[in-house]
């Protein structure tokens, strides 16, 4: 046998399949990338959860680093992530805009009293519509937006320590000082 | 069998109910053809291998809501395709549109499938060539041997 490097040619092909698995199998498939990063922020114009009658757009953050945080009282991943977001509201440092997505109202009144309300404020999308112009399909998503008003960063999945730390917070650091 | 058949005539009496949601289309049935052809396309982000016309997640009930309100304002399937995309990205489409992030993808196969077809071809050719080649260089000496083969006078 002349080419013995031929009987090679099935281990390699066996070596670039077995990367592309171990690659696609850590991937969560649940994790969509955002259309919607390095693009403005939807235009909204949305009661405010503590007083209904006031509304709030996104104007009101001009200038601004904000988180925008969607949640609901019905959603189970975010009992995980309310109380990091209570324990560290003020280490984050930024405006956290709570928005109560597709929740009944007294529920999410009774949510905020029983765990603690992390938000500078809380906006309400009752139907939903202002989530489908985000994107959202999994509660509890976040968005992270820059002082211009574009979307720079979007979580999905609720927030932990670890992503915090590592992710948000040092995303916070870099677009404040821009 | 009658258990069945009357099993089956319930069945029939029920779909209606499923198949229909209080919606801007419904009295129309050209437009909410339309509608149910395109929420075929598009997929439920929620239940990743439903499409939103399938799915019961609630997300996939607004979609429907919002392309049958599409449909009713006599948005085209463009219009209302791309609606999708800018929100949920390409992944919401059943069939992803061809460009440099998916050319992999559709070209994937056909690649595979070419180089598949060269490396076959090549192995049949020189296989076939040097099958040829040996019939064609026997030595004297092995000529020799072949023929007392043939001819019985010596064994293997």
């Amino acid at each position: 046998m002349k080419r013995k490097w031929v009987l090679l040619i099935p281990l390699c092909v066996f070596m670039i399949l077995a990367v592309f698995f171990m690659v696609g199998l850590n991937r969560n498939p649940r994790e969509i990338p955002s259309p919607l990063i390095g693009k403005p922020v939807p235009s909204f114009a949305l009661p405010d959860f503590r007083s209904p009658d006031k509304t709030v757009t996104e104007k009101d953050f001009a200038g601004k680093v904000w988180l925008l945080n969607v949640w609901a009282s019905w959603c189970v991943s975010c009992r995980e992530e309310h109380p990091v977001l209570v324990k560290y509201a003020k280490e984050i440092g930024v405006p956290i805009v709570g928005l109560n997505y597709k929740d009944k109202y007294a529920d999410g009144a009774k949510w905020l009293n029983n765990f603690g309300d992390p938000y500078t404020l809380s906006i309400i999308d009752a139907d939903g519509r202002f989530g489908m112009d985000l994107g959202v399909y999994g509660v509890p998503e976040t968005f992270l937006i820059d002082k211009a008003g574009f979307i720079r960063y979007k979580q999905i999945g609720p927030i932990s320590e670890e992503v915090l730390y590592n992710t948000i917070i040092p995303k916070i650091k870099e677009l404040e000082s821009q | 069998m009658k258990k069945w058949l009357i099993l089956l005539i319930s069945w029939w009496l029920v779909l209606p109910a499923w198949a229909l949601e209080a919606t801007p289309t419904e009295n129309d049935p050209v437009a909410q053809k339309r509608a149910v052809e395109l929420e075929l396309k598009l997929r439920c982000l929620v239940c990743q291998n439903q499409s939103i016309a399938e799915s019961d997640a609630e997300l996939a009930v607004d979609l429907r809501r919002q392309v049958r309100h599409f449909v009713a304002e006599g948005k085209s399937d463009e219009e209302i395709i791309q609606f999708m995309t800018d929100r949920y990205g390409d992944f919401v489409l059943y069939q992803p549109p061809v460009k440099t992030t998916t050319v992999l993808l559709w070209a994937g196969p056909i690649v595979l499938l070419l180089l598949g077809l060269a490396s076959m071809l090549l192995l049949v050719r020189r296989y076939s060539k040097s099958a040829d080649q040996s019939n064609e260089q026997l030595s004297a000496a092995e000529e020799a041997r072949a023929t007392a083969l043939i001819e019985g006078r010596d064994e293997l």
